[in-house]
């Protein structure tokens, strides 16, 4: 290759693709906030991407030396091409959060082990030439690198065993004084570390570094409730953004850079933007206050439900004119999207007007619901947001919750004592008749007992969202 | 002070295209819909797999065999983001796509 290109020539063409891919990266994610342009903008990011790792393969040099163990690297490429691509085909809808987080753990994890193999150069360069410290910016990128990268690995498995119901929520006061105490003491482990002499081969601190910050990462997510595993994934997404970006410092890498920062910096937002759709501060999110008040909700004593027949239900959605349902997680996890479907193309050719109320919220993440109900060929303007589903509400004739809860509380609106104060909801009462199909009465994801269920328009279908709705179809067909 | 003037000036490149980064993520992002939360979360996972690029350049460089085998690790784990999170990501979008037409 070197006959071909001049070595400063490589170099050249090598920059050119990491502007190029930065520029990729940006119009690819401002592509990906507009639903028209959204896939192709996934696309133009991979494009990106594809061309950074080929010419970084074909033209880096660090010394006057090209890119050794080419064959082991492309079979590496090829091992985690094989098992990304496999496991992004293979998992369910429902799953994909968790799918997410793993994901974004590996990243970390790359991150982490970057700077784990960069810092004994580093120390045994600085040890020779016989340098004081080891403060500066190469050694700040590779600590906070490993810091970061280490956190945001460890957080990501904790969130994907949460959200798979795996690990179940550990909250105990004493795990916030753990915390806090980890997380200053990681800082004042980095800042040691680096006024610490460079000594060739004293690598002992800086494993002791990397195991503290994925304990730190443990304890950091473990006391978050499982309904607010979104936010956090957010949050953790954009961590790892940070991290690769400190690998883009440390080799002075302006793809790594850019890429990094700006998936550090617009995950944030997103992140802050979940938070909102929720009416919750971030703050609020990683202190856990979900749950932990939730005993103190309103008490149901001896309040009663009451229950509606298949047959009832079949006729009064079939007179109706309106009818809207509201799909929570509960539907997604009984796969009974399809169902549903049918359902509203039933209810559609007797003359009814179906449509589906989305909570910002519902599913397991913000525009989850979307997806799975996309999945189900659920034509795109039958999906009707939060707002203008609650404008619709009054002229509605039936509201059918199916297998959500938080999302329709109304401790939202009028109980002050509520965790979930202040969250906007769907305003299901606001139509003639609910009905709420369900499980069994147990409370919600939060935790948090729903008044909804006592209340005199309201009518329980008790049973398994996919079992209850193939009765109901059948119902509705034989009438 | 002057230790952290030096820095700036030594990193002064990196320092700007970081603060600018900073802000244009905050403006590309600012007005996405709440039905794109997921594949937006989702995209983003998958462009911090640039870090695979670290990824490559450490193990471009390890003569041993313990940083060959850690290198090999990392790179795997960058591609698993790499490929994982685009694809996964696609997977969503052409949903949306579908019911479009």
């Amino acid at each position: 290759m070197d006959n071909i290109i001049s070595l400063a020539n490589q170099t050249s063409i090598l920059e050119i693709s990491y502007l190029l891919a930065s520029v990729l990266f940006i119009l690819g994610l401002k592509k990906l906030s507009h639903p028209a342009t959204a896939r192709a903008g996934n696309l133009w990011a991979a494009a990106g991407m594809g061309s950074a790792i080929l010419f970084t393969i074909l033209f880096h040099e660090k010394d006057g030396k090209h890119i050794a163990n080419v064959p082991l690297i492309l079979i590496a490429l090829a091992i985690g091409s094989f098992i990304g691509w496999y496991a992004s085909k293979k998992v369910k809808m429902t799953a994909m959060p968790q799918m997410v987080s793993i994901f974004n753990g590996m990243g970390g994890a790359c991150a982490a082990l970057i700077s784990l193999m960069e810092f004994p150069k580093m120390q045994n360069a600085m040890a020779l030439a016989g340098d004081a410290h080891m403060l500066g910016g190469e050694g700040i990128a590779i600590l906070l690198g490993l810091m970061i990268g280490g956190v945001s690995f460890a957080g990501s498995m904790i969130a994907f065993g949460k959200l798979d119901g795996r690990i179940g929520d550990f909250k105990h006061p004493i795990l916030r004084i753990i915390n806090l105490t980890f997380l200053v003491g990681l800082f004042v482990a980095l800042v040691l570390i680096l006024f610490m002499k460079p000594v060739e081969g004293n690598n002992l601190p800086i494993y002791l570094f990397a195991l503290a910050a994925l304990i730190y990462g443990v304890t950091f997510v473990m006391p978050i409730g499982g309904a607010d595993m979104p936010v956090v994934i957010s949050l953790l997404n954009s961590f790892t953004g940070v991290a690769a970006a400190m690998g883009g410092f440390l080799y002075g890498n302006q793809a790594m850079l850019t890429g990094g920062i700006l998936v550090g910096s617009s995950g944030t937002i997103l992140t802050i933007l979940m938070c909102k759709a929720m009416n919750r501060s971030l703050l609020n999110v990683i202190i856990g206050a979900f749950g932990v008040a939730g005993a103190a909700g309103t008490e149901d004593g001896d309040k009663t439900v009451k229950e509606i027949s298949l047959s009832d239900a079949a006729v009064l959605l079939s007179y109706s004119q309106k009818v809207f349902i509201v799909p929570g997680y509960g539907l997604a996890v009984a796969q009974a999207q399809h169902l549903c479907h049918e359902l509203d193309n039933l209810l559609t050719s007797k003359g009814v007007e179906v449509k589906y109320a989305i909570h910002p919220v519902a599913g397991r993440m913000p525009g989850h619901m979307n997806v799975l109900l996309a999945e189900a060929d659920v034509p795109y303007e039958k999906l009707v947001e939060m707002e203008d589903a609650n404008n619709e509400m009054g002229n509605t004739d039936v509201v059918i919750v199916i297998g959500a809860n938080d999302v329709v509380n109304p401790a939202a609106e009028d109980d002050p004592s509520s965790p979930i104060y202040g969250m906007p909801i769907i305003k299901a009462l606001d139509a003639k008749n609910v009905i709420v199909m369900k499980r069994s009465m147990a409370a919600g994801y939060a935790a948090i007992p729903n008044n909804l269920f006592y209340h005199q328009k309201n009518r329980m279908l008790f049973g398994d969202a996919k079992a209850t709705l193939q009765k109901l179809v059948a119902e509705i067909k034989s009438l | 002070m002057d230790e952290i003037l030096k820095f700036f000036l030594e990193y002064k490149e990196m320092i700007f295209a970081i603060v600018l980064s900073i802000f244009l993520g905050i403006e590309v992002i600012s007005h996405v819909p709440a039905v794109l939360h997921t594949p937006l979360m989702s995209g983003s996972n998958a462009i911090h797999g640039v870090v695979i690029i670290g990824a490559i350049i450490v193990m471009g460089h390890a003569d041993t065999v313990i940083p060959q085998i850690l290198g090999f690790i990392a790179v795997i784990l960058g591609t698993l983001n790499v490929v994982g999170g685009f694809v996964v990501t696609d997977r969503m979008l052409e949903m949306f796509k579908k019911k479009k037409n």
